[in-house]
């Protein structure tokens, strides 16, 4: 077995061995491993070994209330005894029916709508320092906690408060013993002292420090590095307003201020009374046994009752009666005096009466304001009482809110006695307690009346949650040849349709106008063919303005549904601000920035696409340029997805065949990212997949033959399928890359995702050096996707690692077929141009949202190898000699 | 320090008694096994005798192996420090 250390090894505080003798080492350490054994057995009983417990035990300390509080007050020489008889009765009965139904073992609580379950571990061995004030109800209360929550307690009672504090825990001791508590479960040190405190305190076995009492006990306790509660003194600051019910105020005032004598700390120090009803309150206070103090005799108790060195109440005052407190400093008044009054004309060292007095003398001050009583309260407040209690009467709820404001005080008690309001359960439905805590103003970990909860670890058993999905598309979807002639069935009195000047004169524009109905009020609002400015958005926007707009028809491409969304929020929501709704997010649930719901007008977005590609005419993204300030603007709601879509293949059969390839690439890369998204679903992979078969069957035959009528159905369709699936389940680290190096070396958007393509698959098919932290994810899958992608083009292969090999090559073949590049080196950028952007690319890659959904999380340099390798691109005959050895 | 290795078999409601006993043996054997099975939870006597058979054991230089010690019972041990003085064994 280990020999025990000796204090001075244990404590990280040197103690000279003066202090404390071995045998008293040797005593304390004994206690503690009591203690210890008896919580570990402790540790293993059940909810219903520790109720039957407890029930015993409180019955007993019912019981014996009146014998402790006869001990209490013979050893103390503090308070009254029939007061302690129901302090014993609150500290066991109410505590009692605060905890009884309560779990305090294995599951305490469950939350089925968090998925979340909290379970108790009870803490060990705890020190508990007991206070003079209420020596015997202080003992009762904490060893129903204890019990309750299955801990083991050293009882550490104020020295003069040794024998009746003792004598609880044997009691207490006895009953739980009866009932099958562990041996050793509390114990009480004898002739107790500030050394014995010390050493526990550090002791490594002791758990907690439990420290109801003054405030150098509780600073002792937490100086000690050890989790403490420690709790203790205040100042308490009674507001008497105006409105008041006066009866019940004054009579409420004078049960809590001598209950006990004054020797519960939450009690009344000083009340501030309106000028309107001072004189009043004050006579009331007389007719009830209250002695009001004229300025000499407020002068005499301020000298005598507070000590004039530390400006604090002078011990040998504590918890006496007020007829003793008069004689010992020559008062003279009536024999049936239960308090004393001493008018104060402020707080603070001048006025020693301001300080807390436990005991029945009781300052009070006439506030001539509102504004002037709150302050004065504020200042009793601030004389000690932080944190602690406060009272008010009145009937005013704007007054008592705005006391609440202004006081910190963990206890506000609302037209109730303060003493006895604090301990809870009597008069409110505050926790019931015998430590107040007194938060950080007091020095304090917390502000709550210390219960079961804080004898406890409360272990939170967090279930996953099964995150909600979603799959959200605009309302309606119109395809096919000559899809447009649906625009007829939708009324409006003023349409402006936003187009492309290239859209206006191949007469696209002609062709729509003829289904809008003839009584249409139609305006045309032509913006240039480039991605989007503000400014060209709040022209649209002063044009919808000027029409009164109910309906916006956007014919063009990406640019110019992008621009239409825009246009369409701040018409419809002028006061939204643009550069907010851009802030980014991790999770659109949770975002931030909200969407404005309010709207001041409404129009319908129809939106005709006239490219097979960035399916803009269903996804809930615009981009655009605030030029003026340099920056890229993306916007990512719902609220923005157009109210209809058309897709009609009559306005991309004339589109160039490079535009093809490009905007077929876009489509057939949202599809891929689409797939492998963490976001995806079998809502996207359904559409996903769809539009990557569609794309590969047509795209070449729509690229080499522009006048099929099929193939450019086809691959329109195909651009809105895969618009659907990205829609809902984004993007990845392909765009990211893209949109970084088109926008630097001004290439268009489809084509720079094609010089990514291959390289991105190979990437997100590998093992990733760090996965994508998302709730979304279950389990890595990015390289069976394309495997099956493989497989439902046909592509061949057997082992996973073949098929994406597979799809790679064919994406690589399409390319080929589309005559695009297959490298950055081959667009004419020289590398030391590439090289210098690189460090720019890479953060600005980085910084874009798309990639939050892909499956491999990208690191830094992953992003400059990827770049690279789209520089160098692979060689065709790379390829080839790959698919010879693939074929043999 | 004897070769001999001693079985022991305890159940709960004797496993005081029966740790004790055993303890009093320590000497006669080189090794000492307790099979822990059938005890599902220690109380104070018990705990007090696992205590006391560790501090022998430890003076004799017996190595002591308890077999087959549930989790609950385990934690226990954890939680007074007493796991250091015991080999486990399935």
């Amino acid at each position: 077995m280990p020999t025990a250390k000796t204090a001075q090894e244990r404590s990280p505080i040197p103690r000279s061995p003066e202090t404390l003798s071995a045998e008293r080492v040797s005593y304390l350490d004994e206690r503690v491993r009591q203690a210890k054994l008896a919580a570990a057995v402790f540790s293993q009983f059940s909810q219903e070994d520790v109720d039957r417990i407890v029930r015993a035990m409180v019955l007993v300390g019912l019981e014996e209330a009146q014998y402790l509080a006869r001990l209490a007050v013979e050893e103390t020489k503090l308070g009254v005894m029939e007061d302690k008889v129901i302090k014993n009765m609150v500290a066991t009965e109410f505590a009692y029916n605060y905890v009884k139904d309560k779990r305090t073992v294995g599951i305490m609580r469950e939350y089925p709508e968090r998925n979340l379950v909290e379970l108790a571990e009870p803490i060990g061995v705890i020190l508990s320092l007991i206070p003079i004030t209420n020596p015997t109800s202080t003992v009762l209360f904490k060893c129903i906690m204890a019990i309750k929550t299955r801990n083991a307690v050293i009882f550490a009672p104020h020295p003069k408060a040794g024998r009746c504090g003792a004598e609880a825990v044997r009691i207490m001791y006895e009953a739980a013993l009866k009932q099958g508590a562990p041996a050793g479960v509390f114990s009480c040190l004898e002739s107790n002292n500030l050394q014995d405190n010390a050493y526990l305190m550090h002791h490594e076995d002791v758990a907690l420090i439990d420290a109801t009492g003054g405030p150098s006990a509780v600073k002792a306790a937490y100086s000690s590095g050890k989790p403490a509660l420690g709790v203790g003194a205040g100042n308490t600051p009674v507001y008497l307003e105006k409105t008041a019910d006066l009866k019940t105020a004054i009579v409420d005032i004078i049960i809590s201020k001598t209950f006990d004598n004054g020797t519960i700390c939450a009690s009344e120090q000083t009340v501030v009374i309106d000028d309107e009803i001072y004189g009043q309150a004050l006579g009331m206070f007389a007719e009830l046994g209250t002695h009001i103090c004229n300025e000499n005799e407020t002068q005499l108790l301020a000298r005598t009752v507070i000590d004039p060195q530390t400006g604090c109440m002078q011990p040998m005052a504590v918890g006496q009666k007020a007829t003793d407190i008069a004689r010992f400093i020559g008062l003279s008044i009536r024999p049936d005096t239960k308090l004393l009054i001493a008018p104060i004309q402020g707080v603070g060292p001048a006025h020693p009466l301001s300080v807390e007095k436990l005991f029945p003398v009781l300052a009070v001050y006439r506030a001539k304001s509102l504004n002037e009583a709150l302050k004065v309260c504020v200042d009793v407040n601030h004389r000690g009482g932080l944190g602690h209690t406060a009272v008010v009467f009145s009937r005013n709820d704007e007054v008592i809110r705005k006391f609440g404001d202004v006081i910190n005080a963990g206890r506000i008690i609302v037209n109730s006695p303060g003493a006895i309001g604090a301990l809870g359960g009597v008069y409110n439905d505050l926790v019931p307690t015998f430590a107040f805590g007194c938060g950080t103003g007091g020095g304090n970990s917390t502000t709550d009346n210390v219960n079961i909860y804080h004898y406890l670890n409360i272990k939170r058993l967090a279930r996953r949650t099964q995150n909600h999905m979603w799959f959200r598309i605009p309302n309606q979807i119109y395809f096919n040849m000559n899809a447009v002639e649906n625009v007829r069935q939708f009324p409006s009195h003023s349409t402006v349709i936003v187009t492309n000047p290239a859209l206006e004169r191949n007469g696209h524009i002609d062709v729509v106008r003829r289904y809008i109905p003839p009584e249409t009020h139609v305006h045309v609002s032509v913006i240039p063919d480039a991605e989007p400015e503000m400014k060209v958005v709040m022209q649209g926007v002063e044009a919808l303005d000027f029409y009164k707009a109910d309906q916006i028809i956007a014919l063009g491409g990406g640019s110019v549904i992008d621009a239409a969304k825009v246009m369409k929020l701040k018409y419809e929501s002028p006061e939204a601000d643009l550069d907010e709704l851009a802030a980014p997010f991790l999770d659109m649930r949770k975002r931030v920035a909200q969407y404005p719901t309010q709207k001041s007008n409404r129009a319908r977005l129809i939106a005709i696409a006239t490219t097979s590609g960035t399916g803009s005419e269903v996804t809930p993204f615009a981009v655009f340029t605030d030029k003026e300030r340099g920056r890229k603007i993306t916007l990512a709601d719902y609220s923005l997805s157009p109210d209809v879509a058309i897709v009609d293949p009559q306005f991309v059969i004339s589109m160039p065949k490079n535009l093809t390839a490009d905007t077929g690439i876009d489509c057939l890369t949202h599809g891929l990212e689409a797939a492998v998204s963490n976001y995806a679903s079998p809502y996207t992979d359904a559409n996903a997949m769809q539009a990557i078969a569609l794309a590969f069957k047509y795209l070449p035959v729509a690229y080499a033959n522009p006048r099929d009528e099929q193939a450019r159905t086809m691959m329109h369709n195909a651009a809105c399928i895969a618009a659907l699936a990205f829609s809902n389940a984004s993007v990845g680290v392909n765009h990211a890359l893209a949109h970084a190096f088109g926008a630097r070396f001004h290439v268009a958007h489809g084509r720079a995702n094609a010089l990514m393509l291959p390289h991105v698959i190979a990437y997100n098919a590998a093992v990733p050096a760090k996965f994508m932290p998302s709730p979304f994810q279950q389990g890595y899958e990015a390289h069976h996707k394309y495997a099956a992608i493989a497989d439902l083009l046909g592509l061949g292969g057997s082992a996973v690692e073949e098929k994406v090999g597979s799809l790679i090559r064919a994406i690589e073949q399409l390319l080929d077929r589309l005559e695009l590049p297959r490298s950055i080196a081959d667009l004419g950028i020289s590398r030391k141009d590439f090289e210098m952007a690189i460090p720019d690319l890479v953060k600005i890659a980085f910084d874009d949202p798309s990639w939050r959904s892909n499956p491999r999380m990208p690191l830094m340099n992953e992003l400059v190898e990827l770049f690279w390798k789209a520089y160098e691109g692979r060689s065709r005959t790379e390829m080839t000699a790959e698919t010879r050895q693939q074929q043999a | 320090m004897g070769e001999v290795s001693m079985l022991l078999k305890i159940a709960e409601p004797q496993a005081a008694a029966q740790l004790r006993a055993a303890q009093q043996k320590l000497s006669e054997a080189g090794e000492l096994a307790i099979d822990f099975s059938e005890v599902r939870r220690l109380d104070s006597n018990g705990m007090q005798a696992l205590l006391e058979l560790a501090s022998h054991a430890d003076e004799r230089t017996v190595k002591v192996v308890l077999h087959g010690v549930n989790v609950d019972v385990y934690k226990v041990l954890k939680l007074v420090k007493l796991d250091s003085q015991f080999c486990f064994a399935a």
